[in-house]
């Protein structure tokens, strides 16, 4: 079976960069499945996990804030923030899951209310890809 | 004879307590250095990728449409300035800061015809004392700064000059050259010049369109140059603390010596003094 290289680039750091068999990721229109030789494409991705497989595994990354580029023989995504499950402190997603919560009841400003729907999007994604690993 | 001894002695030992000081620094500032400077390499890659994206985006399809590539009638300016929080790092800060005073002098005659974004003490504290309008500031950057330390700051400028508030936005830093050498630099952020359309370029598919894409790509594309700006800076900024240091530490141990020497002089006057008076009054006894 052929395989790609799949970069996940973030501004602090190159995340991931190794040869794949596949990429799930949630586009903005809906879930893009990525197999070697995809026509080449820019789209960018809502907040979820980016599901990895390679020789029968799967890995799981939680990409925030970002778009994926695929080409012939390469896929890269480039992110804000991506965090494989080792990474991921699950005490502060679930803190900041909490926070957001909180400040989704209670207040009714529109910024806010915006940033705290992200917030809470960004550690529900956290805990998610944490407990796929698991 | 005795006291002016004593004075040089207690100068010598506080020109060493200074040069520890300022030895101490330079070798800390010398270890941020390296890993500031590993901070902007592993940075590259995105703002690169970045690039040649949106690159592509705009040579593959004519006539896209942005608020941030337009270039309007300027009525009123942005300027972003990238300064430290701490001092002591030679002309770093003022450097920078001149640079911007000067163009404001010579482009606008008052202030209702730019607005600054701040990032670091020194620059706030300066343009604060001089009534110059700030519009959001950001201090106690951390020494390797993360992209979401500045991420707000960078989001509000660019969603500024989308809405308007603004028609140019420019950025100042120090651009790192090598540990001695660090220009103040200009750069034009918005509107988005031109990003070099190289001809190479594979026909990609967009989802959901070329516009939608771009909608989403160039305000990160601004956030990242920000992003690599304030790295460079921070580079900077321990160069030239490093330099200064290093300076600082060798007119430190030249001090010392000249001091070592005035003092020797000193004890060997009076040393030779005692022994003629011995003499002196050895010989009137006989």
């Amino acid at each position: 079976m052929s395989t790609f290289l799949l970069e996940i680039v973030t501004p602090e750091r190159k995340v991931y960069a190794q040869d794949v068999d596949m990429v799930i990721v949630k586009g903005i229109e809906g879930e893009l499945g990525i197999m070697p030789n995809h026509i080449p494409l820019v789209t960018p991705l809502r907040i979820a996990p980016v599901v990895i497989k390679k020789d029968k595994r799967q890995e799981v990354i939680a990409v925030n804030g970002g778009f994926i580029e695929v080409r012939k023989d390469k896929v890269v995504i480039l992110a804000e923030s991506a965090e494989l499950p080792a990474d991921i402190n699950v005490e502060r997603a679930q803190s900041a899951k909490e926070r957001a919560e909180q400040r989704l009841n209670a207040k009714r400003d529109e910024i806010d209310f915006r940033r705290a729907e992200m917030s809470l999007q960004r550690a529900m994604n956290r805990l998610d890809v944490k407990q796929r690993q698991s | 004879m005795a006291k002016g001894m004593r004075d040089i002695k207690r100068q010598i030992k506080s020109v060493q307590n200074t040069k520890q000081i300022t030895k101490a620094m330079e070798m800390v500032a010398a270890a941020k250095l390296r890993r500031a400077q590993e901070a902007a390499q592993a940075a590259r890659p995105y703002a690169e990728k970045l690039k040649e994206v949106v690159a592509s985006i705009a040579a593959g399809t004519k006539g896209v449409k942005h608020p941030m590539l337009e270039t309007r009638p300027i009525k009123k300016t942005g300027y972003l300035v990238i300064t430290s929080d701490r001092g002591l790092a030679g002309g770093y800060n003022a450097n920078v800061l001149r640079k911007v005073t000067q163009t404001i002098k010579q482009k606008h005659t008052s202030s209702d015809e730019y607005v600054l974004f701040v990032i670091g003490r020194k620059g706030r504290d300066y343009f604060r004392k001089r009534n110059m309008p700030i519009v959001e500031e950001v201090t106690g950057i951390p020494d390797a700064p993360a992209f979401a330390d500045i991420k707000s700051v960078a989001y509000t400028a660019v969603k500024k000059f989308e809405e308007g508030a603004y028609d140019e936005l420019y950025l100042y830093y120090n651009e790192f050259i090598n540990a001695l050498t660090q220009i103040p630099v200009e750069k034009r952020l918005l509107p988005l010049e031109e990003v070099g359309g190289d001809e190479s370029v594979a026909s990609y598919e967009y989802e959901p369109s070329p516009e939608g894409v771009l909608e989403v790509l160039l305000p990160k594309y601004a956030e990242t140059l920000i992003y690599s700006a304030l790295l460079d800076g921070k580079a900077s900024e321990f160069g030239a603390r490093m330099t200064a240091m290093g300076s600082a530490t060798k007119n430190a141990t030249k001090m010392i010596s000249d001091l070592t020497l005035t003092y020797n002089r000193a004890r060997q006057a009076s040393i030779t003094q005692e022994i003629s008076e011995i003499v002196a009054g050895a010989n009137a006894q006989s």
